[in-house]
């Protein structure tokens, strides 16, 4: 199982020296939104909350990142830690207050959140500037390893930090879901009554499982915002909460390379959809009715029923 | 303009916004209630009644006649592809709550990029079917929007007595307290749940309807709308009609003073703080099912 996982990254590492430029970057943006997928799927596939509101914890690591570098000038190592904490942050606050409701009313109370935070990032657009968004890659300095410097515009240094990220992600995710607390989560998804029943606190569990996904989440926004260069409110947008709830989906709920294989299989698909029609949305939408209707399971869901039951 | 008759204009203007939300949100508390399944295209129900609503005035030409053919023809176009959507997807996935949230946004998506590709990005006005000005001693004031303020009144009244006086009414109520016991006492549960979902859809096409001649039709116009309801079930308490409507009159208000004195965009927020409030208080909500 070990083997699997490791040989997944080691084929991305070696992804990088066969990649054509275009495909190249795509797949290191691919890698980066995994890692949010990953986070996405810690809290709908191992806790069994569904949250429509996750672009707010995107937008906090991105924000919180961004912002410094923008406008004091930081470095890119701070402000990922910024970005990160912005996450925790806010997804503990907001845990503290939505976790007093419970099924439809936590996905309700999430989708408003995240839009609040969304019209936040428009309102407040004299410090974000909104819709319109901004650079970052004229005021990031290199980064200095080992006496060589950097640059984040070298495709290279792209690829490696956003490989980085996702295995940082999908070794904490991996290590969650084989921990006791993992268990725990998943006893919370199938019966919560009867995890409390046997003594587990399941609201701080499940606050703990909240602050784990939204910090991932936050890793993906502030490594987007450091990587890719731009900051703006379109990422806090409801439709980047949609997202990872259709790539994990389509990818397998609760299985931990389903969000890497639907991030990339839905990434490609509306890359070429887009081609063709501006109304991309429409096939964003079908897939959603498609997947609910005739394919719950997601890619790696099914795989694991017929063939491999021993997928994590 | 002084104070006293700027926060006159607010209320009057939070007043009209209060009705308008009332009707939305009552029926999307009323699926909730009975179905047990949140709505998520609800606001494109309302989206689709405005887009209707112009495209009925654009072929009939006069304002009253284009109005009462939108009044019939918005709520059962919109109607239909309710049942439609109930009978072939909802029933399939037998109203499992989190696979009908995920079917109803992608129906969000579906029906938003729909109207772009037919209709077009462009927001298109309507003329009010009725025209004339309330003089006030400081301000003169829309007649219509009193116009759609009672006639959503109207809209809720009816509502409310269907749910409260007929024999619908009363399956509704009983699939609501207990599905497998109205269902032994012969209530036809799939009817009933065909109906409600119809009916809350037919009541957020309305409310289109009715407020394309003060906001104009646009694809996105929906999303507003279906969060600030979403805020009222919320705070009201979800499936309790009475606590929407009360929440509904809370939060128009304080969406009419906020939007008047500061920007339309803080008075969401505003409202989401609201909520954030409520939750602490009372997790359930205002009105809400006690429930642990």
């Amino acid at each position: 199982m070990l083997a699997l996982h490791l040989g997944v990254l080691a084929a991305l590492f070696a992804l990088q020296f066969v990649l054509p430029a275009y495909h190249h970057t795509n797949v290191a943006r691919i890698m980066v939104l995994s890692a949010y997928a990953l986070g996405y799927n810690i809290l709908l596939g191992y806790t069994g909350l569904m949250s429509l509101g996750h672009a707010m914890f995107f937008a906090a690591g991105m924000y919180g990142a961004g912002l410094p570098v923008y406008y004091l000038g930081v470095g890119a190592p701070a402000a990922f830690g910024i970005g990160l904490a912005s996450g925790l942050a806010l997804a503990l606050a907001f845990g503290l207050m939505a976790l007093r409701t419970s099924g439809p009313s936590f996905l309700i109370v999430s989708l408003m959140f995240g839009q609040a935070l969304f019209l936040a990032s428009l309102y407040f657009n004299d410090v974000t500037l909104g819709d319109q968004g901004f650079i970052v890659s004229e005021k990031l300095a290199p980064l200095e390893l080992a006496g060589a410097s950097l640059g984040f515009h070298q495709p290279a240094v792209k690829y490696n930090l956003a490989l980085a990220i996702f295995a940082a992600s999908l070794a904490a995710a991996l290590a969650l879901r084989l921990s006791a607390l993992g268990r725990v989560l998943v006893g919370i998804r199938e019966n919560e009554e009867r995890t409390r029943l046997l003594g587990y606190n399941s609201f701080l569990y499940k606050l703990g499982s909240l602050a784990v996904s939204g910090t991932l989440a936050a890793a993906a926004g502030a490594g987007y915002a450091l990587l890719f260069s731009y900051v703006g409110s379109t990422f806090a947008s409801i439709l980047f909460s949609i997202y990872p709830l259709l790539w994990v989906l389509l990818g397998g709920v609760g299985t931990i390379l389903g969000p890497l294989v639907g991030t990339a299989l839905m990434f490609y698909l509306v890359d070429t959809v887009s081609g063709v029609t501006s109304a991309y949305l429409l096939f964003v939408g079908a897939a959603l009715i498609a997947l609910v209707l005739w394919f719950p399971l997601g890619i790696l869901g099914a795989v694991r029923k017929r063939w491999l039951p021993w997928l994590p | 303009m002084s104070f006293g008759p700027h926060l006159f204009l607010a209320l009057l203007e939070g007043t009209v916004t209060a009705f308008v939300l009332a009707l939305m949100a009552l029926g999307l508390s009323l699926v909730f209630g009975v179905m047990r399944i949140v709505n998520v295209a609800h606001g494109e129900f309302y989206m689709l009644g405005a887009v209707l609503a112009w495209a009925c005035a654009d072929a009939v030409g006069t304002p009253v006649a284009g109005f009462v053919v939108a009044m019939l023809v918005a709520p059962l176009a919109v109607g239909g592809l309710a049942l439609a959507a109930d009978r072939w997807i909802l029933r399939r996935i037998d109203y499992h709550p989190e696979s009908t949230i995920v079917a109803t946004i992608g129906m969000l998506y579906m029906l938003q990029q729909a109207v772009l590709m037919l209709y077009g990005p462009d927001a298109r006005p309507v003329a009010p079917p009725v025209y004339f000005v309330v003089q006030f001693p400081w301000f003169g004031y829309s007649g219509y929007k009193l116009v759609v303020a009672a006639a959503s009144g109207l809209l809720v009244l009816a509502t409310w007595m269907l749910v409260t006086r007929t024999r619908l009414g009363l399956y509704m109520r009983a699939a609501q307290q207990d599905l497998e016991m109205a269902q032994a006492y012969g209530v036809p549960a799939r009817r009933v749940y065909a109906l409600v979902f119809l009916l809350g859809a037919m009541l957020a096409a309305a409310a289109g309807v009715l407020i394309v001649p003060i906001e104009q039709a646009h694809y996105l116009m929906g999303l507003d709308p279906l969060l600030l309801s979403f805020i009222v079930v919320i705070i009201g308490g979800l499936g309790s009609l009475r606590g929407t409507l009360v929440a509904a009159f809370a939060v128009g208000l304080s969406d009419g003073i906020v939007s008047v004195f500061f920007s339309p965009t803080l008075a969401k927020i505003v409202a989401t703080l609201l909520v954030a409030a409520v939750l602490v208080v009372r997790p359930g909500g205002l009105f809400g099912e006690e429930r642990a």
